[in-house]
C-alpha cells in the first residue's frame, strides 16, 4: 500500500485486537462478516441444489407425463405411484421450486452472500455495523430453510398453492388438501423476513457510517451501491410479506377470515399485499447482480464503467419505479382495468432504466481491452440473456398482449430469463471472481470456461422453447399438458426443453465440482489476481479477520482502468496515493467495535 | 409442430396478435442492437499486447440518446395498448346488445348457466350446463363470471380471452366469436390438484343452430 498511514480517532486496528479463537466461534457462531458470508454460500448453494432437484421432477412430468420418473421408486406413495409423479405432488414441486429458489437460493446467494461479503471490504472497514445481529440474521435464515423443508416430510406434503400462495386456495386446507405444509410455508416466511431486516439495517447501517476515509457516495462502486438499494427495498418490501404470511397463517389456524369471501374477506387483498411485496422482490434479485456484473464488466473491458452517475440513477430509479408496478402481475384479477391501464404505464417505464443499464454496459466494453476471464463471460453472459428477460417482459407489460400470455409458460420463460440468465449468470461471474479473497484460492479456469458454455447454450434451448409454447397457450402449473388437444401438437417442444433442462443441470456439476474441489487444491491466489481497483484487493487473500490493521485512505472512484495517471499499467487502485493525490478528511464516524 | 398463437377465432385475436407483432419487431431491433453490439465488441476489443483501452466516464449526449429513444417508445406502446385494452376489459366497453351468461367456477368444473325463455339470468327457468359453452358466432358474448370457492381464470386461447373467476366477486368479459366450431376452455390459475383437468369446451354456432340448440336445452334439459 503507497497510501500514507493515517490514524483515524477511534478507529480499532484490524487484525491485532483479534485473539485466536475456537474453531466454534470461528466458523460457526462467526460474528465475521466474511465467514457469515461464506456460510450464507454454502447454505445457499444446496437450497438452490435441492431448488435444481425439484425443476428436474418438474421436466421429468411435463416432457414426459404419465411416464414413470427414473429413481422415482425412492419416493413414497404419496408422492410417486409406479414411478409416477402425482398431480398433487406435481403442484408441491411447482410451489416448492419456485420458493427455494426466489427465498433461499437466489435471494441469499445475491443479499446473503455477496451484501455480507463485500460491504465492509468495499468501503473500507473491519465489520458490519451490528456483528451479532448479522449472525442472528444468518441462523435465522437456515432455520427458515429447514422449516421451509420439513413441509416435504410432514403428512399432506408440502404447500400446493404455487409459491405465490393465492388465496383462498392457501388459506383452507378443505381446498388444498394440505393442513400442516401450508402453515410451514408462512412460518418460514416469516422468519426468513426477520433475517433479511435484519441483514438489510446492517447493509445500510454499514454503508452509510463506516466508509473508509475518502470514499465518498459517488466514489462507491457500483455493487455497492446496488446492495445499499436493495438493502432499502428488503427493509420495506419484507415486513408487508411477513404480515401478510401472518395473516394468512391467522386465516389457516385461528378462523379468520381476511382472504377469504365466506366470511367477508377478500380473495384480492393477499394479490395486493404479496405483490406490493413480490414486485419489489424482483429487484432485490437483479440489482445486486447488475450491481456485481458492472464491476466485472469494467475489470474485464479495462476501462471506466461508462456513464457511472446515469447507471446510480438508473438503479435508483428501478428501485423507486419498483414500488409503483405490483398491479401488472394482476391485469387478469378482476382488479379495475383503469388501474390496469396506470400500472402498464409505470411498468412500461421501467424498460428505461434497464436499457440504460444495457447500454451503458456496452459502452463499456466500447474500445476496451476486453480479457475473456470466466467472470467477464459470464458477465457478457449476463448482459446478453438480462436483454431478453427485460425484452419479453414488455410483451406482458402491454396489458392487451398479456391477456393471451399471462400465466402462460411464456411468463415462466420470462421469469427465468431474468432470474437465471440474470441473476445466475451475474453469480457464476461473481463466485469465481471473489473465490480467492474468500478461500485465498483461484477457481479453475478451464473448467470454468467449459461450465460456461454448456450452460450458456442448454439455458437457451430450455427456456427460450417457453416463450413458443407459452405463446400456444400452454398455461403455469398444469401436471399435464397433452389433457388439452391445443397443446398436444406442441409437445414435442415439451420433450426438447426436458431434455435441455437434464443437461443444464448436468453441467452444474461441473460448477459443484470446480467450487469445491478448488477449495484444498486451486491454484493458490496472487493478492490481486484480477488487476483490480477495490479496496479489498489491497488485502492478503483470504482477508485476515477483521479486515485491515489500519483502514486505507480512498483517493479516486473504483473503476480508473487505462488512467493516465497510471503510466504502464491498466488499472490504478482506489487505494493507491499518488504524487498528485492529497489525503481525505478522516472519517467522522468511529469505526464501531466488533 | 405449433408456432405462434393458436387459431384466431374472436375479434380481440386481430388487435391482441398485430400488437404482439409490433412490439416482437420493436424488441427485436433492440435485441439485434444489443446481441449484434456485444458481438462486435468481443471480437474487435479483445485484448491484444501492446494496447490499451480508450479512457472515458461515458457520454451526456449519448446517455440523453438512449434514455429518450426508450421512453418515447415506451409511451407510445402504452397508448396504444391502452387504446385497445380500453376496448377489451374497461367495464363500460361490454357491448349493449351482448348475449348474457354465466359462468360458474369451481374445483374442477365450470357450471355454465344460460337464461331461459325469459331471456334474463337469475331467474327461474335458467338452465346450467357443466363444461359446455354454447354461444352464436358474430354476435358479441358477455360471460358473468363468478367462482364457488378459490381463483380459477377462464382462458379460451383461440377468443385471447383470459379473466379471473374470484370468489365474493362478480366480474364481466366479453367477447365476440368469429368463427363457428369447437374450442376448449381452460384454467390458468392454480386452483387445486384438478387445476390441468378443468378444461371445457366452448362450441360456436351458427345463429340458427344456436336457436336449434337452445329450443332443445329448454324443453329438455331443464335442471
Amino acid at each position: 500500500m503507497t497510501s500514507v498511514a493515517h490514524a483515524t480517532p477511534g478507529a480499532h486496528g484490524g487484525g491485532a485486537h483479534h485473539a485466536p479463537m475456537s474453531f466454534w466461534r470461528k466458523y460457526i457462531f462467526s460474528t465475521d462478516h466474511k465467514i457469515i458470508g461464506i456460510q450464507f454460500l454454502f447454505v445457499s448453494l444446496f437450497f438452490l441444489l435441492v431448488g435444481g432437484f425439484l425443476a428436474m421432477q418438474i421436466r421429468w412430468q411435463l416432457g414426459f407425463p404419465g411416464k414413470p420418473m427414473p429413481g422415482g421408486g425412492i419416493l413414497p406413495e404419496s408422492m410417486v405411484v409406479n414411478g409416477v409423479i402425482l398431480p398433487e405432488y406435481y403442484i408441491q414441486l411447482v410451489t416448492m421450486h419456485g420458493t427455494f429458489m426466489v427465498f433461499f437460493a437466489i435471494m441469499p446467494l445475491l443479499v446473503g452472500v455477496y451484501a455480507n461479503f463485500l460491504i465492509p471490504l468495499k468501503i473500507g472497514t473491519h465489520d458490519m455495523a451490528f456483528p451479532r445481529i448479522n449472525m442472528a440474521s444468518f441462523w435465522l435464515a437456515l432455520l427458515a430453510g429447514l422449516i421451509m423443508l420439513a413441509g416435504f416430510f410432514v403428512p399432506d406434503g408440502a404447500p400446493r398453492a404455487g409459491w405465490t400462495m393465492y388465496a383462498p386456495l392457501s388459506a383452507r386446507p378443505d381446498l388444498s388438501g394440505v393442513t400442516i405444509g401450508q402453515k410451514l410455508w408462512c412460518i418460514s416466511i416469516v422468519a426468513l423476513g426477520l433475517s433479511s431486516v435484519m441483514g438489510s439495517v446492517n447493509y445500510i447501517t454499514t454503508i452509510i457510517n463506516h466508509r473508509a476515509p475518502g470514499m465518498t457516495w459517488f466514489r462507491m462502486p457500483l455493487s455497492v451501491w446496488a446492495l445499499f438499494i436493495t438493502a432499502i427495498l428488503a427493509v420495506l418490501a419484507l415486513p408487508v410479506l411477513q404480515g401478510a404470511a401472518i395473516m394468512l397463517l391467522f386465516d389457516q389456524t385461528i378462523g379468520t377470515h381476511f382472504f377469504d369471501p365466506i366470511a367477508g374477506g377478500q380473495a384480492l387483498l393477499w394479490q395486493h399485499l404479496f405483490w406490493f411485496f413480490g414486485h419489489p422482490e424482483v429487484y432485490i434479485l437483479i440489482l445486486p447482480a447488475m450491481g456485481m456484473v458492472s464491476d466485472i464488466i469494467a475489470n474485464g473491458s479495462r476501462k471506466p464503467i461508462f456513464g457511472y452517475h446515469s447507471m446510480v440513477f438508473a438503479i435508483v430509479g428501478i428501485a423507486f419505479l419498483g414500488w409503483l408496478v405490483w398491479g401488472h402481475h394482476m391485469f387478469m384479477s378482476g382488479m379495475n382495468p383503469t388501474l390496469g391501464s396506470t400500472f402498464m404505464v409505470s411498468t412500461l417505464l421501467i424498460a428505461v432504466p434497464s436499457a440504460i443499464k444495457v447500454f451503458n454496459w456496452l459502452g463499456t466494453m466500447w474500445r476496451g481491452n476486453l480479457r475473456f476471464h470466466v467472470p467477464m463471460m459470464n458477465a457478457i453472459g449476463f448482459v446478453s440473456m438480462f436483454t431478453i428477460g427485460g425484452l419479453s417482459g414488455i410483451f406482458m407489460a402491454a396489458t392487451p398482449v398479456d391477456i393471451p400470455l399471462h400465466d402462460t409458460q411464456f411468463i415462466v420463460a420470462h421469469i427465468h430469463y431474468v432470474l437465471f440468465g440474470g441473476s445466475l449468470f451475474a453469480l457464476f461471474a461473481a463466485i469465481p471472481y471473489w473465490y480467492p479473497k474468500m478461500f485465498g484460492r483461484m477457481m479453475d479456469e478451464r473448467i470454468g470456461k467449459i461450465h460456461f458454455w454448456l450452460t450458456f447454450i442448454t439455458y437457451n434451448f430450455t427456456f427460450f422453447p417457453m416463450h413458443i409454447i407459452g405463446m400456444g397457450g400452454q398455461m403455469r402449473r398444469i401436471y399435464d399438458p397433452t389433457v388439452y388437444d391445443f397443446l398436444k401438437p406442441q409437445q414435442p417442444l415439451n420433450v426438447l426443453i426436458s431434455i435441455s433442462a437434464f443437461a443444464l443441470f448436468a453441467s452444474q456439476l461441473l460448477f459443484a465440482f470446480n467450487f469445491l474441489w478448488s477449495l484444498k487444491k486451486g491454484k493458490r491466489a496472487p493478492q490481486n489476481p484480477w488487476d483490480d481497483n477495490g479496496l479489498e484487493w489491497s488485502l492478503p487473500n483470504p482477508a485476515p479477520h477483521g479486515n485491515w490493521e489500519q483502514i486505507p485512505n480512498v483517493y479516486r472512484g473504483p473503476y480508473e482502468f487505462s488512467a493516465p495517471e497510471a503510466g504502464n499499467a491498466d488499472f490504478l487502485p482506489q487505494y493507491v496515493k499518488l504524487p498528485t493525490d492529497r489525503d481525505p478528511a478522516p472519517a467522522i464516524a468511529p469505526a464501531a467495535g466488533h | 409442430m405449433h408456432w405462434w398463437f393458436p387459431t384466431a377465432a374472436s375479434t380481440f385475436a386481430g388487435p391482441i396478435d398485430g400488437l404482439f407483432t409490433a412490439i416482437l419487431i420493436i424488441t427485436g431491433i433492440a435485441f439485434v442492437v444489443v446481441e449484434v453490439g456485444l458481438i462486435t465488441f468481443i471480437v474487435r476489443y479483445r485484448a491484444r499486447p501492446g494496447r490499451k483501452a480508450f479512457y472515458t466516464h461515458g457520454s451526456t449526449r449519448a446517455e440523453v440518446i438512449w434514455t429518450a429513444i426508450p421512453a418515447v417508445t415506451m409511451v407510445a406502446l402504452g397508448l396504444v395498448s391502452n387504446h385497445y385494452w380500453v376496448i377489451i376489459k374497461d367495464r363500460k366497453s361490454v357491448p349493449a346488445n351482448a348475449y348474457h351468461v354465466g359462468v360458474h367456477a369451481k374445483q374442477f368444473e365450470w357450471q355454465v348457466t344460460y337464461a331461459g325463455p325469459d331471456g334474463k339470468l337469475g331467474t327461474a327457468d335458467d338452465f346450467t350446463v357443466r363444461n359446455q359453452l354454447h354461444i352464436p358466432v358474430d354476435q358479441p358474448i358477455a360471460v358473468e363470471l363468478s367462482s364457488e370457492d378459490v381463483v380459477h381464470s377462464f382462458f379460451v386461447p383461440a377468443f385471447r380471452v383470459k379473466q379471473d373467476a374470484v370468489p365474493g366477486m362478480h366480474i364481466v368479459a366479453w367477447f365476440q366469436a368469429t368463427k363457428t366450431g369447437e374450442f376448449e376452455i381452460g384454467c390458468a390459475e392454480l386452483c387445486g390438484m384438478g387445476h390441468y383437468k378443468m378444461r371445457a369446451r366452448v362450441f360456436v354456432h351458427t345463429p340458427a343452430e344456436f336457436n336449434a340448440w337452445m329450443a332443445q336445452q329448454a324443453a329438455g334439459g331443464t335442471e
